[in-house]
């Protein structure tokens, strides 16, 4: 869909904006020293540093990916809310008082602070660098993503703001003002997402979600006969590369044709795909109207977007992808429900047959084998709302419901990563150094889990809200969040939009806080034993971030279409594989020894990160290659590297027990700092 | 681990042994609570979706009121939780 910015937008958004700046500037003034800087002087306050967490937490992936994903496919999104909230659970009752305990600035403290081993700052330095740098291309995106309607610019340039806006504000203050930023924009971010999830309840279900501003093109689902009797319409053969490769009975592959019908209109010359859709109960043909989008070059060469064969365009008469999420029927043949409470609004849409969509992509090559052009049709899937609203509905989780093994595993894998790798996540693990004590840490995850928690219920009324709201963009699961906003009125959608950019800034903020962090204090000064003074380390920190910051951008234009929830659960899969064995053995295992901490971070991080990269969902969105080729099983690496994690500490540490114990007794009293 | 550059550490107050440990063993119950109920929902996921789909409370599945109940849940166990570890500081003060 082309979008174009509104001054409301733009002004709300400039408010935002700056507001976040002058109050990263003032803050900023009283952050002089390495502590000030990197931990902001210990002093935050639990409950602003529990907020602060739920800032940190609630990134554009938790708001723009899950409510994407809900809102495209159903109850799956949700299962995402649930690992990330559950991996909270782990933090408090496991991490978060002893963590407190042993370290000052990161997280390669905390785990070294029982021995003096400049290979634990090594493997987990560089480790807090990975999982940081990995959870910051979906931030990246979708700034990117948002950036877009709100304001008319292409990706790259929301990529760009976000980039240097965050890298502003982490130089000049650093831990402190990071601090505000996410508490102003965690409290910001629940508070607008309660009152929609309200408007929703309050609007209750319609089978036409048009307003008279903003009227609803209703998707038809029509007889054959009836479409093709139209006067003056013919029908059209298909292309002949409309095909696909199907397996018959025999085992051999063979091309059939696609189940679509092209027609034509004499006279005004539209062009019409129709997908076929089954029979009625009257035993007709169904045909079902499509939105085709088409890129390909004009005769000079250059980029030309064709939707339904015309050239896209805002002008009048030029088409744009219309914007899709209908209920087809409502339970007792309702038109409307009016206001719903929340038990009735699930029972309801249980009740329902919801229309999503699917795609269908087609390339066209020429006889030399270059691509000419590439075609995704989008047709309509009415699905029972019984189905929607149960694990199993999404492309990434539909094994649940089948006999696949290796489907389950994944899903087992993903859930086992989230469960594990929140408390393995460097950026949140350092809030835990900006508080006075445990107590402080203690009651600081409280407040995180109650606000983090809270959202999380709502993610599935305003996902669900945003599959029925009539606004979704078919090219853009990401920016569903906002558009059902738009759904609403034009300044809601500018507000949400503002609050999901600083999201990004928050989230991005303290990605390049933990990244500074580690490189600065772990890598450079403890593991390479580079002299600094305050000062310095300081002035080394700001310039990591402006590096980090840079990669950030790159990073978040090549990866930009991804689901950002997708893209987080592997950040997630990493920081569990690497840190998590060797936390909690460091906590809950006497025989740890530094060499076993160091083999299971690295091997931990070196195995999620090539199974990622050697992974179906890799080779099919970042290489764009055939991911039956992939060389492992599943895409989510956890339910096998967690383990492996585990299993190298122990085998390592007991190998090294007598030396690595005796040092760390005898470096013991010298450590703890 | 002793860091001459930075002269404004300040004091941490910890928490004595006795407590630490108590609330590491509270910890440590509530997590593996936690931890069945969190396990339950993802064997059910796998071994028996159908399960997911029957109504449970107010006509709403079970697989949403599952959903929802392990996020409540977490947070009734960090108030429990709450309660029991400051409650056992003071009485150990």
């Amino acid at each position: 869909m082309i979008y174009e910015g509104s001054a409301t937008a733009v002004a709300v958004f400039a408010a935002f904006v700056l507001t976040v700046l002058g109050l990263s500037f003032y803050l900023g003034a009283r952050a002089k020293s390495a502590q000030g800087y990197f931990a902001a002087h210990g002093q935050i306050h639990w409950f602003v540093n529990g907020i602060a967490f739920a800032g940190d937490y609630l990134s554009a992936a938790s708001f723009l990916g899950i409510c994407g994903m809900i809102a495209f496919s159903g109850y799956d999104g949700f299962l995402y809310s649930i690992g990330y909230l559950a991996g909270w659970i782990v933090a408090l009752f496991l991490i978060a008082e002893p963590f407190k305990r042993m370290g000052k600035f990161t997280f390669a403290d905390a785990l070294d602070s029982r021995f003096n081993s400049r290979g634990i700052k090594l493997a987990a330095g560089s480790s807090a660098l990975v999982v940081s740098l990995f959870y910051l291309i979906p931030q990246m995106v979708g700034a990117g993503s948002l950036i877009r309607p709100l304001l008319g610019f292409p990706h790259y340039v929301g990529v760009l703001l976000v980039g240097m806006v965050v890298t502003f504000i982490v130089v000049t203050a650093g831990m402190v003002s990071t601090t505000w930023v996410q508490f102003i924009k965690g409290s910001l971010l629940v508070f607008f997402c309660t009152i929609l999830t309200c408007m929703i309840l309050q609007r209750g279900l319609k089978t036409d979600p048009g307003t008279p501003e903003r009227p609803y093109h209703v998707f038809a689902v029509l007889p054959e006969d009836e479409v093709l009797s139209v006067p003056g319409r013919t029908v059209q053969p298909l292309p002949g590369h409309w095909k696909d490769k199907i397996k018959d009975e025999a085992g051999t592959f063979k091309l059939v044709e696609k189940p679509y019908v092209i027609t034509r209109d004499v006279g005004t010359e539209v062009v019409r795909v129709w997908r076929k859709a089954g029979r009625d109960n009257r035993a007709r043909n169904l045909l079902s109207e499509t939105q085709v989008l088409t890129k390909t070059r004009d005769q000079n060469g250059a980029p030309l977007t064709l939707v339904n064969g015309v050239k896209q365009g805002t002008k009048k008469g030029e088409p744009d992808l219309l914007p899709v999420g209908h209920i087809r029927s409502l339970p007792g043949g309702q038109r409307e429900t009016g206001a719903l409470s929340p038990a009735e609004f699930f029972a309801t849409l249980q009740e329902s047959e919801v229309v999503l969509w699917g795609s269908d992509g087609i390339v066209e090559k020429d006889t030399h084998g270059k691509e000419i052009s590439t075609t995704k049709i989008f047709y309509q899937k009415p699905t029972k709302g019984a189905e929607l609203l149960v694990p199993g509905a999404s492309s990434t989780f539909a094994g649940l419901r089948g006999d696949k093994s290796s489907a389950k595993v994944d899903f087992l894998s993903l859930m086992l990563a989230l469960f594990c790798g929140t408390a393995s996540l460097p950026h949140i693990l350092i809030r835990y150094y900006t508080v006075k004590d445990q107590a402080s840490a203690r009651k600081s995850t409280v407040v995180g889990i109650a606000s983090i928690g809270f959202f999380y219920v709502l993610t599935l009324f305003l996902g669900l809200g945003a599959m029925t709201s009539g606004t979704l963009d078919l090219t853009d699961t990401n920016m569903s969040a906002p558009l059902l906003a738009q759904s609403f009125n034009p300044f809601l959608f500018a507000v949400i939009s503002a609050i999901a950019f600083t999201t990004v800034l928050g989230t991005v903020s303290g990605l390049i806080m933990a990244a500074s962090g580690a490189m600065v204090h772990d890598i450079m000064a403890n593991f390479l034993k580079i002299e600094m003074n305050d000062h310095q380390k300081v002035r080394a920190g700001k310039l990591v971030a402006v590096a980090v910051g840079c990669v950030a951008m790159a990073l978040g234009m090549a990866f930009k279409n991804m689901n950002v929830s997708f893209l987080v659960g592997w950040a997630f899969n990493i920081a569990a594989s690497a840190n998590f064995p060797a936390l909690i053995m460091l906590l809950f295992w006497r025989g740890t020894t530094k060499q076993g901490v160091t083999a299971a971070i690295g091997v931990g991080m070196l195995a999620s990160l090539a199974w990622i990269l050697l992974s179906a969902q890799a080779y099919k969105d970042v290489y764009g290659l055939d991911p039956e080729k992939a060389l492992v099983p599943f895409s989510q690496p956890g339910i096998v590297t967690i383990p492996l994690g585990f299993a190298v500490l122990i085998v390592v540490s007991i190998a090294t027990r007598k030396t690595g114990t005796a040092e760390a007794m005898r470096s013991r009293s010298g450590t703890v700092g | 681990m002793a860091d001459p550059s930075a002269p404004d550490v300040p004091v941490i107050e910890h928490e004595d042994e006795a407590t630490s440990a108590r609330n590491a063993r509270v910890g440590m119950v509530l997590f593996v609570l936690y931890l069945a109920l969190y396990g339950g929902f993802m064997g059910l996921n796998v071994y028996d979706p159908q399960t997911m789909s029957k109504p449970f409370i107010a006509g709403v599945n079970l697989a949403i009121c599952y959903g929802l109940g392990l996020i409540v849940a977490a947070l009734l166990l960090a108030a429990i939780y709450m309660y029991l570890v400051s409650g056992k500081a003071e009485v150990h003060k």
